[in-house]
């Protein structure tokens, strides 16, 4: 157990050094001159000169990407142009409705769509089969930001029965933070229900051909234990990888429904900084996404072990 | 099918072979088709139609989808505005039926050009190890990026165009082909056919041509109407954060985009794009769930 867990970490120090390269490129070749920028319109060359030298801007791109890296793992992650503000302070504002957010999603996706697909596949071929592929095809077509209006619409405008947008932090007591967060947790799961149900389906339908189910359902055991007892599990390691990479559209999914709810969260910081090119928040918030979707998918590696003993390596 | 039609013979076979019973009227080609693979013809079929809506926009009663009426901004869709009109007096209908235009074409673009880039890096990495060593990591990080953050990452360098957008999406689509194809070549080369062929001594780009290319067509078809519909969400999601084509384009995105400040008092301005947009998507996703179910008899027995 530890050795493969020291593996798997191990191997994740690699794909983070290349997202971090890949990251710290896109900045280095954005156009425009960060230190003509911060010096103003009445600058003088020389004042631009001197910013860049003070910025160390006209060093070799090795040495800059050495000393960012440097920076980084300290856990700084620039200076905004826009409000000189650090990245790591603004990002750390705007972290908890973000967190919030995509969390509440991912334990309502799993309690909705695990069932679903649970079903599906013990009803192979009825109507109840039908009605979660339809629906998972549905949850797949259309885009977030139209299931969020829809939701806002009809629960919100209609109904009056949540906040339209806006989010209260959960320091102010969780029924607040909840009614806050409904409707833009139902909205970003609706993709991901999709996606997981679909998943569930298909690998339950896998397992339950399987000898060891039939010799289960041989010796007597009710459909409910063979389901959840033998099935499930053993479908829970492909179900859990497609989580896994699931939270990268989650993510993206998490930018759009922070500007449709008006979330104050780190997906909106991106948006307004794109708005105005503020592209060290960019870069922090891109670098700082990517690489907790690479941890996720690290958990989930870790994970594995928990549901089959099997893997080891 | 009218039951009384049946025979005994038929009513005594039938719950045996629901499904491979022939009806007792033959069907003609066209009929079979849709008989064996109803979601490609369903979502063949709403895609023709957003075609046709495409090319023939500006003959199907559209006005100037950019010409400004400041008289009649934000009216309801009646006779004159069939979808309604925006907060500049642009009718949503025109604007919607253009924006079909810059959706396919993106959905279009992005699927050919990442299925091509992809399939070029997946037999070069299958081919050769120490390309396989270089670009498969490279692929590891760029898919480690959330593909909708380094498509907006992406834009942020570049002016909004929609060649541009085009671009974006293709760079963070490209990895899941590229893996797709790698993964198909390094079980093809382990096939006895491949093996003989390779000691009969035939050279490395007639095997590439003639063995492997083929077969790593259909799943490449399969992939590329999902990255169709997937470019076309990613291409409407940068328009309507602002980081897409630009504002004067009436692309979905874009119509959303300017109808987000009205939607409490005038949903139809969002309405109809998001109507649009899911629809293009939904026969899409049909279309290749059709697709895949049809040509990966692997994955079609599972569905």
């Amino acid at each position: 157990m530890l050795t493969y867990a020291a593996k798997r970490v191990a191997a994740t120090i690699p794909v983070m050094a290349i997202v971090a390269f890949l990251v710290f490129s896109l900045l280095y070749i954005a156009p425009g001159d960060p230190a003509a920028i911060i010096a103003g319109d009445q600058a003088t060359p020389a004042d631009v000169d001197r910013i860049r030298e003070s910025l160390g801007l006209d060093r070799p791109f090795v040495v800059r990407f050495a000393e960012w890296v440097w920076r980084v793992l300290n856990g700084d992650l620039g200076q905004s142009i826009f409000t000189n503000l650090s990245v790591t302070h603004m990002i750390g504002q705007r972290i908890q409705p973000t967190v919030s957010l995509m969390v509440l999603t991912l334990i309502l996706t799993i309690c909705v769509a695990v069932p679903m697909g649970v079903a599906a596949a013990a009803k192979q071929g009825t109507w109840i089969d039908r009605l979660v592929m339809m629906v998972s095809v549905s949850g797949f077509s259309v885009p977030v930001f139209v299931v969020g209006y829809l939701m806002a619409y009809v629960f919100a405008l209609q109904l009056d029965l949540f906040p339209v947008q806006g989010y209260t932090p959960i320091a102010n007591g969780i029924g607040p933070w909840l009614s806050n967060l409904v409707l833009p947790v139902v909205t970003l799961s609706a993709a991901f229900v999709a996606l997981i149900a679909r998943v569930t389906r298909a690998t339950m339908l896998e397992v339950l051909s399987q000898d060891y189910v039939r010799t289960a359902r041989a010796k007597g055991v009710s459909q409910r234990p063979v389901l959840f007892v033998h099935a499930l599990k053993n479908a829970a390691v492909p179900v859990i990888t497609v989580i896994g990479l699931g939270v990268a559209s989650l993510i993206g999914g998490a930018v759009v429904t922070e500007s449709v709810f008006a979330i104050p969260g780190v997906g909106r910081l991106i948006v307004d900084a794109i708005l105005r090119r503020d592209y060290p928040v960019i870069q922090g918030c891109v670098l700082m996404f990517s690489f907790l979707y690479v941890l996720v998918n690290l958990g989930v590696d870790l994970l594995y072990t928990v549901f089959d003993p099997r893997i080891r390596y | 099918m009218s039951t009384t039609l049946l025979s005994p013979v038929d009513v005594a076979v039938a719950p045996a072979l629901p499904d491979v019973l022939p009806p007792r009227r033959a069907r003609g080609r066209v009929g079979m088709f849709i008989h064996r693979h109803p979601t490609i013809f369903a979502g063949g079929l709403m895609l023709a139609v957003f075609l046709f809506i495409a090319v023939f926009a500006p003959y199907l009663g559209t006005a100037d989808p950019t010409a400004i009426a400041p008289a009649r901004r934000t009216r309801p869709p009646s006779e004159l505005f069939w979808f309604g009109s925006d907060m500049l007096g642009r009718d949503v209908y025109s604007r919607v039926l253009y924006g079909t235009r810059i959706s396919l074409a993106v959905g279009f673009s992005v699927a050919i050009l990442s299925s091509i880039i992809g399939l070029f890096i997946g037999l070069v990495s299958g081919f050769t190890r120490w390309v396989d060593a270089i670009v498969m990591r490279i692929m590891d990080g760029l898919m480690s990026i959330p593909s909708i953050l380094l498509a907006i990452a992406l834009m942020a360098l570049t002016r909004g165009d929609w060649k541009n957008v085009v671009v974006a999406i293709t760079v963070a689509e490209v990895p899941r082909v590229a893996r797709l194809v790698r993964g198909v070549v390094l079980t093809l080369r382990e096939q006895p056919y491949v093996e003989a062929a390779v000691a009969s001594g035939t050279r490395v780009p007639k095997i590439i041509w003639k063995h492997i290319l083929p077969n790593t067509l259909a799943p490449i078809i399969v992939q590329a109407t999902f990255i169709c519909a997937s470019a076309m969400i990613t291409e409407a999601i940068l328009s309507f954060i602002g980081a897409g084509t630009p504002p004067t384009i009436p692309s979905w995105g874009n119509i959303m985009a300017e109808g987000r400040a009205l939607w409490q008092v005038k949903p139809h301005i969002v309405f109809f794009p998001a109507l649009f947009l899911s629809l293009t998507v939904f026969a899409v996703n049909l279309l290749g769930d059709g697709l895949r179910d049809a040509l990966d008899p692997r994955l079609a027995k599972r569905i």
